[in-house]
């Protein structure tokens, strides 16, 4: 029956073409800081950032806009990651000891980030071990024709760039060995290498470092060494100092030394000097050292760890010296690498670092290291939205100016220094137009903050911080951490960085948001029940807050709430700095975590929903106008609270007792497999074995009235619509459950003149029960013609058409078994699509998108857009219900991924991908928000040509050319005639290249035809006509 | 029966209105709810109040469903007197012209009206030569399952319907992941499946006896559950609970329906074997019960409507109401037109229409486009 019911779909081909026209599935853009960061580095010539993440991924950062992303095909963690510099070429060292070639090539005029190598390097004959070859450092020259690879075994290998063959000229240790003094050996081997450098003068010349101590500097023509550094401590790191007379060496003791170099010496037995910064304790080791000469005089050190054990072992520390300025850089995670931006020509004399750029577990922060007080710079991009753990999201599409003003002036007031303009990382171009409309992208955090974030573009900028905790009593005092400057104590800590994991109460957590943004009224909902209307204000204030409490249970008798007390608001007034600011406090008694929330501005109305029960609440009057109670009479489980074990201390019990069954079971079956037994028995044997693998089973029962939790406040809405009869509409409010109960109310609200004198009435006009009993996800009524009635304001303020108030409204009930529509007034059903009957999955979000066609900007079609707990979407038609595209969006398994996602009005959506991103994905054809940037590259193609660094070639033709070089093999040897003959005709869009980015639109499209079961070949075709007929903006060509 | 009171002064809260018919005659008195008495006192009560003491009846009344449910012992006797709220509707018949696909769940559920229920009753039974012979009365029962389509079925397989009409026993099963083994061309292959896994004492599907545990479930409600997680298919079954359409591979094969070769003989065990609401037909109409395959695949219809229950609407006053499903007739059509339609429903309706039918359709009409009624399952019990 499916079939036929698809197929049939499928066979228009008219609205085959405009549903190509209008959907199209993209993941476009990762916001945030990337999850497990695990190696960082730089490239001054191009201004550009890597940073790889333990899950094999390379996200390259440049200016706000200029973002690249790729991903090794084996998912081990990236250790170590190097810029060819100025080549647009990256190296990047994984945990599987493998090394991979990266390139960013331009395709389309646009940059990418493509894999183009990859090296294994091979076990040494005649040593078993893998581990002597395991890579511990890697050292690329500056000239990048040579790369050096540090072992596990001691060895130094070297490999020729860009091709990734090995020299036939490994360093082993023995061959070092010969030169070290007889006193200094003392038979134990030198330890893995853990520094190579390379002499900032002379490039023939290498620094070792071995984990012992010693070091050796390497001419690597005479192969012989020049110099030996005998140290004594176990060595951490190794940087030179500029003039190359002298280099510094990081140790696990926490200290550092200096050691000069000098051709009349080859043999040094001691530092210059030698210095643990915090001793005289034990230290922790220094793990990374740096060195930098600065012209005003003293050098600038800066290291990270080196922290005394016993007292602040614990701390993620780096400390910046310079003479007897000291400050001990205290984060809030741990310091996976950092870098300096500092001059590299090799003319000047000396490095003047202008940044220091730290990146760390959960965010990165750079420090501009020329102002005095060594500030923070804040970043355009990578923001830890998870500073404190994001606990709900909501979009804002469209956002009027005026109000974009507002938050802005408000952000700015809030840290003066949100200027992007000293951002030291500037590298490539931004090539994205200007978003036509700017975004807000609202994320809740457990903290009890709401953050305000720029979500025009691809770089998600933070604009402004709200913070609810000040209205209430809570036990600690609420400091801002980033304010708080070090105490008078040794080490001069200085905390820097936002990233707080620590929540101060998990009651002040936000669980529901809602903006209206034509009038700036904010309404944020927690976990203890709070309902906090805020006004949008320009001006600093001290007001009371009115504080009024609303008792859902409605004097239910039989139900005591066990879970946490409410907040206790402070008493008397409050100061608020400008922007949104309190001025109503609704408390829901019993505290329960707010479920659903949702404002009408133009009605001056609130309503608010808890697993108990939903209120209906006049801010303007501070007049509560509804309670009513949703609980089930049989459910006891509501009132626990979230805090309560009950729950899962019973499923626990459960689960044990099946584990320790189940222990025993195959316990016994061992012994029968290992017994000499016949071989039916065997057979036996197994047979119960494989019946033992499948523990899982489910119950099949329908849902009944008095499953536990029916009462849950699941959805509210406004409207105004025809409730009590077909001729005259009004107000009304609508309130969904867990147990598919829906209540709808016609409200009496007085015009607006008249507010202030006459009250809201509510009236009870219906009341429906969902027979399937399914929680109801979401309620919007649709207009006439079938469309979501608009926003408030937006009809008075002429920003939207008005809905139609002559044909017959209906309602849009979605629980999370099926979609129904229902004409109003009289609630009988018209249209309706039972996805969990046909699919086998149910529904976890759902919105109302207005999709535009790319072909044609007029044509637009309102679409319900529904993701389900297999993590896939589907859209359908409104009010039809019939469905149009599905795609698969989010794995099964990311329960926080799918449980995260926020659609916006325009197609677009957002999840979270780790507790710091956000993946933004889009179903429009039309509204994409991807990067679009471009890195001009100057790179050599044959080794003979590369000592010249500047090319005659224009860099964007070369930079196309390699494209094509590339996609084919490379190593075949007609690959320089190819390029030879490639660079000789000018055009860019060549057939040739143009055939390539067509092969590369139709691979994709075959991959979604395959999983689409609504998609025909003839569909499919038409897909790829559709896109190589559009220009410059095919799907799916970001790698990621 | 002297507890019966004929007085009408005396409705307490404690009486049951009593509105019984008998042909085109009411009669109204009260019973006592608490001390109803026995059914043969009853019995004798209405051939009393309708003065026909030597006439055999059949008693029936509405129950809070608006199915037509026999009296005829004790038991249901009481439960029709504890269910009356507080009216209690009876309808007597006599037992020679009784029409016992009256009865039964599918029937009268659309017909709540009075005179529709009555225009089932009343129907004239012009087809019936003699009244089937009563054995056991199936039709005294609500049906709880039913095997169907066993024609259209491989052997091996089963299609088993159960019926859930809000009743308070549980469903009564679990399923669980597990694999069996497919032949194909290259051999016997090991593929994943879903099995019934274990049956709760007791409940609808352990009652039945026609599933069991180890039996590999292969369609719900007409989908295909290859390729489908254990959580889908749990979510499946859920949510077509109300009418649950399994089809399974029995792990034991020794009990499987054996058909006979043949088209007069297939149509007829067919027809015996199909849905119960179309056997029900086959009592009234044995003549022309020539069942298609065509026909048969009505069971599929995903969004088959005669079967749910509906959403209850509370208008504010208090009483409730069922959601009309006018429109939602249109467009399931329209979304799946390329259903088979039910022709030989449409065929038969002229061969026993009567007045009283046309009424019941009529009645039903109200609101409704002509082509929905057609498709509507419920309409072929005429």
């Amino acid at each position: 029956m499916m079939k036929f019911r698809f197929r049939r779909q499928g066979n228009d081909p008219h609205r085959e073409k405009i549903k190509q026209d209008l959907f199209a599935f993209n993941k476009t853009v990762e916001h945030g800081f990337p999850n497990q960061p695990s190696a960082l580095a730089y490239d001054p010539k191009l201004q550009l950032m890597a940073i790889g993440t333990k899950s094999g991924a390379i996200k390259i950062y440049g200016a706000p806009g200029v973002e690249m992303t790729g991903l090794h095909k084996d998912t081990a963690a990236v250790t170590q990651i190097h810029f060819l510099y100025g080549q647009g070429r990256i190296l990047s060292l994984l945990d599987d000891n493998t090394i991979h070639l990266w390139e960013i090539v331009q395709k389309e005029n646009r940059s990418h980030l493509v894999e183009v190598h990859s090296f294994n390097l091979p076990g040494r004959p005649g040593i078993e071990s893998t581990s002597a070859t395991r890579v511990t450092v890697m050292l690329l020259k500056l000239s990048c024709d040579l790369l050096a690879l540090g072992t596990e075994g001691g060895g130094v290998h070297f490999l020729e760039l860009p091709t990734l063959t090995l020299l036939n000229k490994s360093l082993f240790q023995d061959e070092v060995m010969q030169s070290v003094p007889e006193e200094y050996k003392c038979g134990k081997s030198l330890g893995p290498v853990e520094s190579l450098q390379e002499h900032p003068q002379d490039s023939d010349k290498i620094l070792i470092g071995y984990s012992r101590g010693l070091v050796v500097l390497w001419d690597l023509n005479s192969r012989h060494v020049d110099n030996l550094f005998l140290g004594k401590q176990q060595l951490e790191s190794l940087v030179w100092e500029r003039s190359g007379n002298s280099f510094v060496s990081s140790h696990s003791d926490g200290g550092y030394m200096v050691w000069a170099v000098s051709s009349s010496n080859p043999c040094t037995h001691d530092p210059i000097s030698s210095t643990i910064p915090y001793g005289p304790f034990p230290c922790k080791a220094v793990n990374k050292i740096l060195w930098r000469t600065t012209e005003s005089g003293a050098p600038l050190v800066l290291f990270s760890g080196g922290m005394p054990r016993a007292s602040y072992g614990d701390r993620h520390c780096l400390t910046i010296l310079q003479d007897s300025s000291h400050v001990t850089l205290d984060f809030t995670s741990r310091v996976i690498d950092f870098f300096t931006i500092h001059c590299t020509d090799k003319d000047k004399e000396f490095d003047d670092p202008s940044a220091l750029v730290v990146l760390l577990e959960e965010e990165l922060v750079v420090i501009d290291l020329q102002m005095a007080g060594w500030p923070t710079v804040p970043a355009p991009y990578l923001a830890p939205l998870h500073s404190s753990a994001i606990t709900c999201s909501c979009h804002i599409s469209n956002v009027p100016p005026k109000l974009w003003e507002r938050v802005i002036s408000a952000g700015q007031q809030q840290c003066p220094l949100q200027k992007y303009e000293n951002w030291p990382i500037c590298g490539g171009k931004n090539l994205a137009p200007d978003p036509k409309q700017k975004e807000l992208l609202l994320t809740g955090h457990e903290d009890g903050t709401v953050r305000f974030w720029d979500a025009s573009g691809v770089s998600l900028k933070p604009l402004y911080k709200l913070s609810t905790a000040n209205i209430f009593q809570t036990d600690c005092d609420h400091n801002d951490s980033l304010t708080q400057a070090g105490e008078e104590e040794w080490p001069p800590f200085k905390k820097v960085g936002c990233f707080d994991p620590y929540s101060d109460d998990p009651r002040l957590g936000i669980q529901k948001i809602s903006l209206c943004k034509y009038s700036g009224k904010l309404v944020v909902a927690g976990t203890a029940g709070q309902v906090i209307v805020m006004v949008l204000s320009d001006e600093k204030s001290d007001h009371m807050i009115d504080v009024a409490t609303v008792d859902l249970l409605q004097d239910r008798e039989g139900f005591t709430w066990k879970g946490h007390d409410r907040l206790p608001p402070k008493s008397g007034s409050v100061v608020f700095a400008p922007g949104f600011q309190p001025v109503v406090l609704v408390q829901c008694m019993p505290p329960a975590a707010v479920t659903a929330v949702t404002l009408h501005a133009e009605w001056n109305l609130i309503a608010f929903g808890t697993s108990h029960g939903f209120g209906l609440f006049d801010y303007h009057r501070r007049n509560p106008v509804l309670a009513r109670c949703t609980l089930h009479p049989n459910d006891s489980l509501a009132m626990e609270g979230p805090l309560s074990r009950v729950k899962s201390l019973k499923k626990s019990l459960r689960q044990s007792f099946r584990r320790i069954r189940k222990s025993r079971v195959s316990g016994k079956k061992r012994v029968v497999v290992n017994s000499p037994t016949s071989k039916v028995q065997e057979a036996n044997a197994q047979l119960a074995e494989h019946d033992e693998v499948t523990p899982v089973q489910r119950r099949i029962e329908p849902r009944s009235a008095d499953d536990s939790l029916s009462g849950v406040v699941r959805c509210l809405c406004f409207a105004d619509t025809f409730l009590r009869d077909g001729t005259h509409h009004g107000p009304t409010m609508w309130a969904g459950t867990n147990s598919g109960s829906v209540y709808a109310y016609a409200l009496d609200v007085p015009s607006q003149e008249k507010f202030s004198e006459q009250s809201v009435e509510a009236l009870l006009g219906k009341e429906i029960q969902l027979m399937h009993r399914a929680p109801v996800v979401s309620i919007a009524v649709l207009d006439g013609r079938g469309n979501p009635l608009p926003e408030p304001y937006e009809v008075s303020r002429d920003l939207a058409k008005a809905p139609d108030m002559q044909g017959s409204h209906s309602v849009l009930i979605a629980s999370e078994e099926q979609f129904k529509v229902f004409m109003l007034p009289k609630v009988s059903a018209k249209t309706k699509f039972k996805l969990t009957a046909h699919e086998g999955c149910r529904v976890r979000k759902v919105a109302l998108s207005n999709f535009t066609s790319v072909s044609s900007e007029e044509y637009s079609e309102n679409a319900l857009v529904c993701l389900t707990n297999l993590g896939d979407i589907h859209v359908f038609s409104v009010p039809a219900l019939r469905p149009q595209v599905r795609y698969d969006c989010i794995r099964k398994e990311d329960i926080s991924g799918i449980a995260s996602c926020a659609f916006t009005k325009t197609g677009q959506g957002f999840y979270l991908i780790s507790p710091s991103e956000y993946e933004r994905f889009s179903l429009s054809a039309r509204v994409i928000t991807e990067p679009l940037c471009r890195v001009d590259v100057e790179r050599p193609h044959d080794l003979s040509a590369h000592s010249s660094s500047s090319t005659t070639l224009p860099p964007q033709a070369n930079g196309t050319h390699k494209t094509q070089a590339e996609s084919k093999s490379v190593e075949t040897e007609g690959f320089f005639d190819e390029m030879r003959s490639a660079l000789s005709s000018p055009i860019l869009d060549s057939p040739n290249s143009s055939a390539d980015i067509t092969l590369d639109t139709t691979g994709e499209l075959t991959v979604e035809d395959v999983k689409d079961f609504l998609m025909t070949v003839d569909e499919a075709e038409n897909n790829f006509r559709n896109i190589t007929e559009e220009d410059g903006r095919p799907p799916g060509i970001l790698i990621n | 029966m002297n507890k019966n009171h004929r007085v009408p002064s005396n409705r307490t809260l404690n009486a049951v209105e009593v509105k019984s018919k008998f042909g085109a005659e009411f009669r109204r008195f009260s019973l006592d709810r608490s001390k109803p008495g026995r059914f043969d006192e009853f019995y004798g009560l209405l051939q009393h109040v309708h003065r026909i003491p030597n006439v055999d009846l059949l008693v029936g009344y509405a129950d809070v469903h608006g199915d037509l449910l026999p009296i005829n012992n004790d038991d249901n006797y009481h439960k029709a007197i504890s269910m009356a709220a507080p009216l209690l509707r009876l309808f007597l018949q006599r037992k020679e012209e009784a029409d016992y696909s009256a009865f039964g769940t599918d029937t009268v559920t659309r017909k709540k009206t009075p005179a529709a229920l009555a225009a089932v009753l009343l129907r004239p039974d012009t087809n019936k030569k003699k009244p089937p012979i009563i054995i056991s009365l199936p039709k005294d029962f609500r049906p709880v399952s039913s095997i169907i389509d066993v024609d259209i079925l491989p052997e091996t397989h089963r299609r088993v319907r159960l019926y859930k009409h809000g009743q308070e026993k549980p469903l009564g099963f679990y399923i669980r992941d597990g694999s069996s083994v497919r032949v194909t061309p290259q051999g016997l292959e090991k593929v994943p499946g879903i099995f019934i896994s274990r049956m709760v004492p007791g409940g609808l599907a352990e009652s039945t006896g026609l599933l069991a545990v180890n039996d590999e479930v292969l369609e719900v409600n007409g989908i295909e559950v290859s390729g489908k997680s254990l959580d889908q298919v749990t979510d499946m079954m859920v949510a077509n609970s109300h009418n649950l359409i399994i089809t399974v591979k029995p792990a034991n094969q020794r009990n499987n329906v054996v058909r006979s070769s043949g088209g007069g003989a297939t149509s007829g065990s067919s027809g015996r074997s199909s849905d119960s609401s179309t056997s029900f037909y086959g009592y009234s109409t044995p003549g022309s019960m020539a069942m298609t395959p065509s026909h048969i695949i009505q069971n599929y219809e995903p969004d088959e409507e005669s079967e749910e229950e509906e959403d209850l609407v509370i208008e504010a006053d208090g009483g409730a109401k069922l959601i009309p499903q006018a429109g939602a007739r249109a467009t399931a059509s329209t979304s799946m037109p390329a259903l088979p339609r039910y022709e030989p429903h449409l065929d038969l309706r002229p061969s026993n229409g009567t007045s009283a039918s046309a009424g019941s359709l009529n009645a039903r009409d109200k609101g409704l486009e002509g082509r929905n009624l057609e498709e509507d399952g419920t309409v072929i019990t005429l």
